[in-house]
């Protein structure tokens, strides 16, 4: 494989002479020794505890909140609603111009899934917190929900989220992410045999051993540090700007120390409403979700459905594929459309296929949005996929390994999205695979290379 | 809300405070005491990132009341360490790259030293057995069981 060479030629030394070296991780002194500073070891004099009063319905209309009862709970300092934040809607990603804001920091009028954040309680000890939640009184009128990404896309299905419209997130190319290369039909109409197949997952919860929070110090010099396990803290920096109205000036935050994150850390969900709390309270505020908020709450892999139709020759070629894929937003957009799109991009496979069609929807329902974790729009696809290949292998009687070397993607190969392929390694990989495997494999593909001869 | 003394050594120091009744040891620890050694996981006693050392027995300190431990010699992570030499386990934890994201560090190195100060030349399933009660979701575990056995092969060295 060629290495650009091109980039830093300056500092680069290409020694390489750290490869298969043992060095040790500069973070680990500090973890066997119990001296990482994880966010939740800092503490403050006077800091106030954060609890959210959540919705019990997945989808429903808020007629009225009534706080007064848990105003008055001994050791609640203050009671936050919609009408507190400066910027209720927002969506992570408008940083990108992937619009429209669609969720709200607190409920407003609506709840759009079971778990939402009402009202948040700032109270002197964890305890009060929670008590004086539960004397929040929200009156809700019960609306439709809807559960299932084909129902939701059906005609007459409840609207899930108004700011969209329509329970699909629409793309500059329509209702859903198109890729068109070559005749799909005109593929399947030539194929010796078709295979089409569904499948499905469900949604994946990351359950990282350190819980999604912050902590919150107000400073003297009207800045504000927030000290945060998210993992991306660039996007949380500008939305809490966003979010709060606020110059990012006035906002320090510190993190970088994450307690397991695989991707559940990503959205913006704990800072804005902790900050805002130490902002009109002048207090240091603490906002940890439990175990409970962690599994129930924070945002797990999205479910999805992928539809594979293939057209497959019997000497082992495939022909034409035809993908349609559903990803499960919940009820707001956080990182599912970009994952949707990602599927759009990857659902051909490693595979050289003449004839490609394939739509992406990233669908709304009334359940917990999803979001970011370890190759979102990736990792349920492949699963498809390599399945899907298995069993192609099987209805034409070839082994499975020998029918990925036949449409294994090479050197100076046209993708279906029309980039041309380079640095193709899968051919090598799969070699590697069958040594170490000791998979029988024909001589004729142990000795084929991804650089095809006058590339 | 009655305050209730409680007294007890930690890592060789005399601690003495009034807490509430019903405060959890990790609680006590962690916010009287600032030993933030042990982590706070789930605060129901499944995750073992709370774990410490109770007159040498392993406990989930996010499950015990710290009004139970009036007298006792806990230890934590932090204390392993000696004169700022790491405690042979803290030492494998780092030669075998048994740590990730650390949070379940300190949990894991309490519980692997209550097995080695049981049984100083554990088998595999010892240790597996010993780490049960204690999640990791960075490492898969394995190079925490190397590492464990790696502390354990020092001590039987340290007997020969």
């Amino acid at each position: 494989m060629k290495l650009r060479k091109s980039y830093f030629a300056d500092v680069r030394k290409d020694d390489l002479h750290e490869i298969g070296q043992a060095r040790p991780r500069s973070d680990s002194p500090g973890h066997v020794t119990g001296k990482t500073a994880f966010f939740a070891d800092r503490n403050f004099p006077g800091m106030l505890h954060l609890k959210m009063v959540r919705s019990p319905h997945h989808h429903a209309r808020i007629r009225s909140i009534d706080t007064s009862e848990a105003e008055k709970h001994p050791g609640v300092v203050r009671v936050l609603s919609a009408k507190d934040v400066p910027h209720n809607v927002y969506t992570i990603l408008i940083l990108i111009q992937i619009g429209p804001e669609d969720e709200t920091v607190l409920a407003d009028g609506k709840v759009r899934w079971k778990g939402e954040a009402v009202v948040a309680v700032l109270a002197e000890t964890e305890r009060a917190a929670q008590e004086a939640a539960a004397k929040v009184k929200v009156d809700y009128e019960v609306l439709p929900a809807v559960f299932d990404m084909e129902e939701a896309l059906k005609p007459g299905a409840p609207i899930v989220n108004e700011y969209h419209g329509q329970n699909y997130y629409l793309y500059d190319s329509g209702e859903c992410r198109k890729v068109r290369f070559g005749d799909v039909e005109g593929g399947f109409a030539g194929a010796d045999h078709i295979l089409e197949q569904s499948y499905q997952s469900s949604p994946i919860e990351h359950a990282p051993t350190e819980t999604t929070g912050c902590v919150v110090a107000p400073e003297g010099n009207d800045r504000f540090t927030c000290y945060t396990n998210t993992q991306a803290m660039f996007f949380t920096l500008d939305n809490t700007s966003i979010i709060l109205q606020m110059p990012g000036s006035k906002l320090h935050f510190v993190g970088g120390t994450v307690g397991g994150g695989f991707g559940g850390k990503v959205d913006v969900i704990v800072e804005p409403i902790a900050i805002l709390g130490a902002k009109l309270t002048g207090r240091p505020v603490c906002f940890i979700y439990s175990r409970e908020e962690e599994m129930q709450i924070s945002s797990p892999r999205a479910a999805e459905k992928v539809v594979i139709k293939d057209g497959v020759m019997k000497d082992g070629r495939i022909v034409a594929r035809k993908v349609t894929g559903y990803t499960d937003a919940g009820a707001y957009s956080r990182h599912s459309p970009y994952g949707a799109q990602k599927g759009a991009g990857h659902y051909p496979g490693p595979y050289t296929i003449p004839n490609v069609w394939i739509d992406t929807y990233c669908v709304y329902t009334n359940r917990t949005p999803s979001s970011a974790m370890r190759g979102f729009g990736i990792t349920i696809g492949d699963f498809a996929l390599e399945v899907q290949m298995d069993k192609l292998a099987r209805l034409i009687g070839m082994d499975p390994l020998e029918f990925r070397f036949i449409n294994a993607y090479r050197d100076g190969d046209m993708k279906a999205h029309r980039q041309p392929t380079e640095g193709a390694a899968l051919i090598e990989c799969m070699q590697e695979a069958a040594r170490a495997a000791s998979w029988p494999v024909a001589e004729k593909y142990m000795a084929m290379s991804s650089y095809k001869k006058g590339a | 809300m009655a305050k209730v003394p409680v007294q007890f050594t930690l890592n060789g120091s005399e601690k003495a405070e009034f807490i509430d009744s019903g405060t959890t040891l990790l609680h006590a620890l962690r916010d009287k005491i600032g030993d933030t050694s042990p982590k706070g996981g789930c605060h129901q006693g499944t995750c073992g990132a709370c774990s410490v050392i109770v007159d040498g027995e392993l406990r989930l300190s996010c499950l015990t009341l710290a009004e139970t431990c009036n007298g006792a010699t806990i230890t934590t992570t932090s204390g392993l360490a000696e004169g700022g030499v790491l405690h042979p386990l803290q030492r494998a934890f780092l030669d075998t790259f048994a740590t990730q994201c650390g949070f379940c560090t300190p949990g894991m190195i309490m519980a692997a030293k209550v097995l080695l100060d049981h049984t100083p030349n554990p088998s595999r399933e010892d240790v597996v057995e010993a780490l049960s009660g204690n999640i990791c979701r960075c490492t898969g575990y394995e190079p925490i069981i190397q590492a464990v056995l790696t502390a354990a092969r020092g001590n039987s060295q340290n007997a020969a």
